[in-house]
């Protein structure tokens, strides 16, 4: 009862000429504009960054503003990751798999220097950047950012997500580096890049 | 009747009211009456007592640092029945020996003392669990071990805590260990993906081994052919 609608029903009226009641527009446009302002995000907060990020989401700065009053503690029902804090080694295989368990489309925002760089914590713990495990698209400077910067960094993602073009087939591909490319960095070469001053293990504590 | 108890302090408190020590000196000061029962009691043992700012650091030999503990917890005129802390010091001069350090604290009579034993050079890095006595010494052991590695014989379960279980580059605490690591940052990122995250809980850490009996068929086969790690 009441599953099929009744024949006079099934179809749809309209006059073309008419302005009312239907909308043209690129399809683009309409996805990306609704996932823009829909951003659920996952809170992944590991340090100070994740209080400056409860009071973006608290009644001052109001996250729910930008669609993003929904806080997704399921990877599996989140658009945003924000990393918001230092993340050890230990939790490196955590957050890539919670960034694997996320669909697509899905984005991430770096909150904070420690998150982006590793920042002060240039020691034997504590990842130098998220961007070495999962890929980044707002990196939101300061130590910890204000809710301000965050709102800045959340709004670029925005941007950014009403630009993304439906025909970019290459847009949601997960890439993993190709050792046979010419464009393939081996780890070694990496590492003499990364450390213009020398290997890490001459460097001792204390200069002894 | 009152609706606040008003709680004086310093020099107004009444008798028997802990006070807040002043003008503590950096050395000298009145030494807790513990150390000298235990010089009393274990004169061979005791190496030597200092106070530094008020608090009393006992130095004790390796080999009856379980002794000296037991009878501090178990006496009834001592009853240091807290283990605050157990933890190491390396120092930079490479002369001193590293040393472990217990901090306990009787609640009963108020007290803090500080046990220290040093190991002597060239010895291997090992000194008794006091985990038969604090049950709180599980933990701390074996954070000492992963920082510092520090074998405490007897402990149950001694393995990394803060590094993860497959950790290859040795204990971060000593002095000879390099700020960064030993490893290079590509390395040690493939080395810390490559982990299992899951796997360092052990049975006897889950409580869902606990309520094995009660687990659905399936978990149970699944746990009982040996398989650990979760989704």
């Amino acid at each position: 009862m009441g599953l099929t609608a009744p024949a006079e029903h099934r179809t749809v009226a309209y006059a073309p000429e008419s302005q009312e009641g239907w909308v043209a527009t690129r399809l683009d446009f309409l996805v990306n504009w609704a996932r823009a302002n829909s951003l659920w995000p996952m809170p992944f907060g590991t340090a100070c960054c994740a209080i400056e990020f409860m009071a973006t989401a608290a009644s001052d700065f109001d996250l729910a503003r930008f669609g993003m009053e929904r806080m997704s503690f399921s990877p599996r029902q989140a658009d945003v990751l924000i990393c918001a804090g230092r993340v050890p080694f230990k939790l490196a295989p955590i957050i890539r798999r919670i960034w694997q368990q996320m669909p697509q489309p899905k984005w991430c925002i770096s909150m904070g220097a420690c998150a982006s760089t590793g920042g002060m914590f240039d020691n034997y713990a504590v990842v130098q950047g998220i961007d070495t495990i999962i890929p980044v698209d707002v990196y939101v400077p300061g130590c910890p950012p204000r809710p301000e910067g965050l709102l800045y960094g959340i709004r670029m993602l925005q941007e950014k997500v009403k630009n993304e073009r439906a025909a970019d087939a290459g847009t949601r591909d997960e890439m993993e580096p190709d050792p046979n490319s010419q464009l393939y960095i081996p780890p070694s070469v990496i590492d003499e890049l990364g450390e213009p001053f020398g290997n890490s293990v001459n460097q001792t504590r204390s200069g002894l | 009747m009152t609706r606040f108890e008003v709680v004086r302090t310093g020099d107004n408190a009444p008798a028997g009211q802990p006070v807040t020590q002043r003008n503590v000196p950096h050395r000298g000061a009145e030494a807790n009456p513990s150390a000298n029962a235990l010089q009393e009691r274990f004169a061979a043992a005791i190496k030597r007592v200092e106070v530094i700012w008020g608090e009393t650091v006992v130095y004790v030999d390796p080999g009856s640092v379980r002794e000296v503990i037991r009878w501090l917890h178990d006496d009834a005129s001592q009853r240091y029945d807290f283990l605050s802390d157990v933890t190491a010091v390396e120092y930079r001069d490479a002369e001193v020996p590293i040393e472990v350090v217990w901090h306990l604290r009787s609640l009963p009579f108020r007290r803090f003392l500080r046990v220290k034993a040093q190991i002597p050079k060239g010895m291997p890095l090992e000194i008794d669990s006091v985990y038969d006595i604090y049950r709180a010494a599980d933990w701390l052991e074996r954070e000492c071990y992963d920082m510092f590695g520090i074998r405490f014989r007897g402990h149950p379960d001694l393995r990394r805590i803060l590094m993860w279980e497959s950790y290859k580059e040795g204990f971060p605490l000593r002095k000879d260990f390099p700020l960064r690591g030993r490893f290079s940052r590509s390395e040690q990122l493939r080395q810390a993906l490559a982990q299992n995250p899951e796997a360092r809980y052990s049975m006897e850490e889950l409580t869902i081994a606990d309520a094995f009996a009660e687990l659905p068929q399936d978990m149970r086969e699944r746990l009982s052919k040996g398989e650990r790690t979760g989704e």
